[in-house]
């Protein structure tokens, strides 16, 4: 069994007959121990839809999902006290922008011995020895005295190391990672991304790597979830997904990648932007940019095609080649 | 921080010139002076009217007057009423007190109704509950006092008769001045009934100096509060999985509170000159009141040592709010 089940969940914002659907029946599994990577540009559902998972969608939001569970337990029927049990302690998420994502008000210390003590309880000095360990487990040198500093002493770095500390806390069995290193220098995003691999590993931890650069994905994760529009296009093995992509969007996405253009005096694009609210197409989601679109495109919704272990939506999914099946 | 109060203590030296100034030249534009005042409709004799004015000082330059204001002020001396002769410190000290006590319950009214309004409203923004505390707070502010004390009285005192027209104290009880404060001396006094009666005399005059301060203070809490909710870290608290209430209290309270209290702290010089309308209003013997009766009666060093004194006590205040803003906050704590 897996251990988060997203079956066919949808996230719809606004009231009325014609909410916008920032996530559109999106279905995946996480296994226990492994490292997922979801790609796709901004405004694909990336954020929206694990933030969904951490049950942190507010109102106009709405989930709507066929099944979402979690180590067996099913997250959308529980009790909401239940839920929040988990949340923080079982599932547990960092985010894009370490610096405002720490309560400037707080020390470290409050802030990581926050989780502890909803979660665990336990008394105030092993709350204390606890938070030191895991700033030590997280590389920040001196964690004793760092506990009494405030974000606004932080580096950036230093502000997402204090964030997976704060999130690896209470021995998550699922971390969620939305963009960790967006916001950060390119020599402190190697390292930040080396310490989640290797918490990943000593923890055994299911982890969701969520992120639009390709490279750290190709890297870091068993199996890659490629979004657009609020849809998963394609799933698949890593290595598979980018040595043979089965869906125009993840060609192209490869193919903008600076290591294909080689020699070309331009990097590759895709023309045009993600639809938002007000035009979505009518058929695949992709027709408007895809230069394999076909009429049949244009009209009609492509279904999820192909076995559990690579999936992919299109009505004419890529060869080997690269060309679009006849 | 030593320095950091310093700083602020030399600001504050041009501010009271100024206030001496103003408060010296404006008081004698008003036409007329003490002694024709005094003399009334009956009038005084020309000859009589340059003796007391010599009497009184008054014949000199205004500049030799201006100096000798200053000098005794530095003297701690803000000299005596010209019509009780007795000294303005004095008076100031026995009437202090009683707008003190109205001022406190009138924040104490406007913060603890104020500050959850503005919570609750944010929290439920857009809910019937917000729309009622945004237009009620607007009305608050917008309305005159004099015509809310008006309305208040009307109904509650005269049609109701839950609370009493005027005064501090009803006329068959009899206090000891120990404290100055009604609340405390009748408490001291042991007498029944009236604790019970001085805070009946409290509530409608608090709740009117209140009402505009209260305005004020739930709609920057609701809009800080708003501004903050949507900061990243109250997401991370969420993801915590900690209950809504204390990501509200612990999270975003904290935070939101930063510009509230700076806007608490400038509401005390309104409750001041507030408490002149409400005091008049209420025949309440306080500082206000006094004020206004000495501004009639051309009473020149009443009028300026008592404006001094508001003056400082609404500068020692604001002082006080900049301390704790640091305490709020350790961002300015750390950098000073």
């Amino acid at each position: 069994m897996a251990l988060l089940e997203v079956n066919s969940l949808s996230v719809e914002f606004g009231d009325g007959p014609n909410p916008f659907r920032a996530v559109d029946q999106v279905s995946y599994s996480v296994e226990k121990g492994e490292v997922v990577g979801i790609v796709g540009e901004s405004g694909s559902g990336k954020s929206v839809s694990s933030l969904s998972i951490m049950g942190l969608i507010e109102y106009p939001g709405h989930v709507k999902a066929e099944g979402l569970t979690f180590d067996g337990q099913d997250l959308l029927s529980m009790p909401v006290k239940k839920r929040r049990a988990l949340t923080g302690a079982d599932i547990a998420m960092i985010f894009q922008e370490p610096m405002s994502s720490l309560n400037p008000c707080y020390t470290v210390e409050f802030q990581i011995t926050e989780a502890l003590k909803i979660h665990q309880g336990g008394r105030k000095k092993w709350r204390r020895e606890r938070a030191i360990e895991l700033l030590e487990q997280v590389g920040i040198p001196d964690p004793k005295s760092r506990l009494k500093a405030y974000p606004h002493q932080l580096s950036g770095g230093m502000s997402q190391r204090v964030m997976i500390a704060m999130a690896i806390a209470c021995d998550p069995k699922l971390l969620i990672a939305d963009e960790p290193t967006t916001a950060l220098d390119v020599t402190i995003q190697a390292q930040i991304v080396d310490l989640l691999l290797e918490l990943q590993r000593e923890k055994n931890m299911g982890l969701v790597l969520i992120t639009n650069d390709l490279a750290l994905v190709a890297e870091a994760a068993d199996r890659v979830i490629v979004m657009y529009a609020g849809q998963v296009v394609e799933t698949g093995p890593a290595e598979e997904i980018f040595s043979t992509p089965r869906h125009p969007y993840t060609q192209a996405l490869l193919r903008s990648l600076p290591e294909s253009s080689q020699g070309k005096e331009r990097l590759e694009a895709l023309p045009g932007v993600v639809p938002g609210a007000f035009d979505r197409p009518k058929g695949c989601m992709l027709a408007p940019r895809c230069p394999y679109a076909s009429e049949r495109c244009q009209r009609e919704v492509p279904m999820v095609s192909g076995d559990s272990l690579r999936q992919v939506r299109c009505f004419t999914p890529l060869d080997l080649q690269g060309k679009p099946a006849a | 921080m030593f320095q950091f109060i310093f700083k602020k203590l030399m600001l504050v030296v041009p501010t009271f010139i100024g206030i001496t100034l103003l408060t010296f030249t404006l008081i004698r534009l008003i036409p007329g002076d003490p002694i024709e005042v005094m003399a009334g409709e009956r009038g005084v004799s020309p000859e009589r009217h340059a003796q007391l004015r010599a009497e009184l000082g008054l014949d000199q330059p205004l500049l030799i007057q201006y100096k000798d204001y200053v000098v005794n002020i530095f003297h701690g001396d803000l000299g005596k009423s010209l019509i009780t002769k007795t000294p303005v410190m004095e008076e100031f000290a026995s009437l202090f007190p009683a707008t003190v006590e109205l001022a406190t319950c009138a924040a104490l009214f406007a913060v603890l109704v104020g500050l959850p309004a503005g919570i609750i409203a944010a929290v439920k923004r857009g809910s019937i509950f917000d729309h009622s505390v945004m237009t009620f707070s607007l009305t608050g502010y917008s309305m005159p006092i004099f015509w809310w004390a008006l309305l208040l009285m009307l109904v509650f005192s005269v049609n109701l008769g839950w609370t009493p027209v005027s005064g501090r104290l009803d006329v068959t009880y009899w206090i000891d001045e120990v404290t100055g404060f009604m609340l405390i001396d009748t408490l001291l006094s042991g007498e029944e009934g009236a604790f019970a009666s001085a805070l009946h005399h409290l509530v409608l005059p608090s709740i009117v100096l209140g009402t505009i301060p209260m305005a004020v203070i739930a709609r920057m809490t609701r809009s800080s509060m708003l501004e903050v909710l949507s900061e990243d870290y109250i997401r991370t608290a969420r993801s915590k999985g900690m209950a809504p209430l204390r990501v509200i209290v612990v999270h975003a309270l904290r935070n939101a509170l930063i510009p509230v209290i700076t806007v608490i702290g400038l509401q005390v010089g309104i409750l001041l000159s507030g408490a002149i309308l409400t005091e008049t209003i209420f025949a309440w013997p306080g500082i206000g009141k006094w004020l206004i009766e000495s501004i009639a009666r051309r009473d020149y060093p009443v009028v300026q040592g008592g404006i001094m004194m508001v003056a400082t006590i609404i500068i020692v205040v604001n002082l006080i709010v900049d301390i704790l803003y640091g305490v709020v906050n350790p961002r300015i704590r750390h950098n000073k």
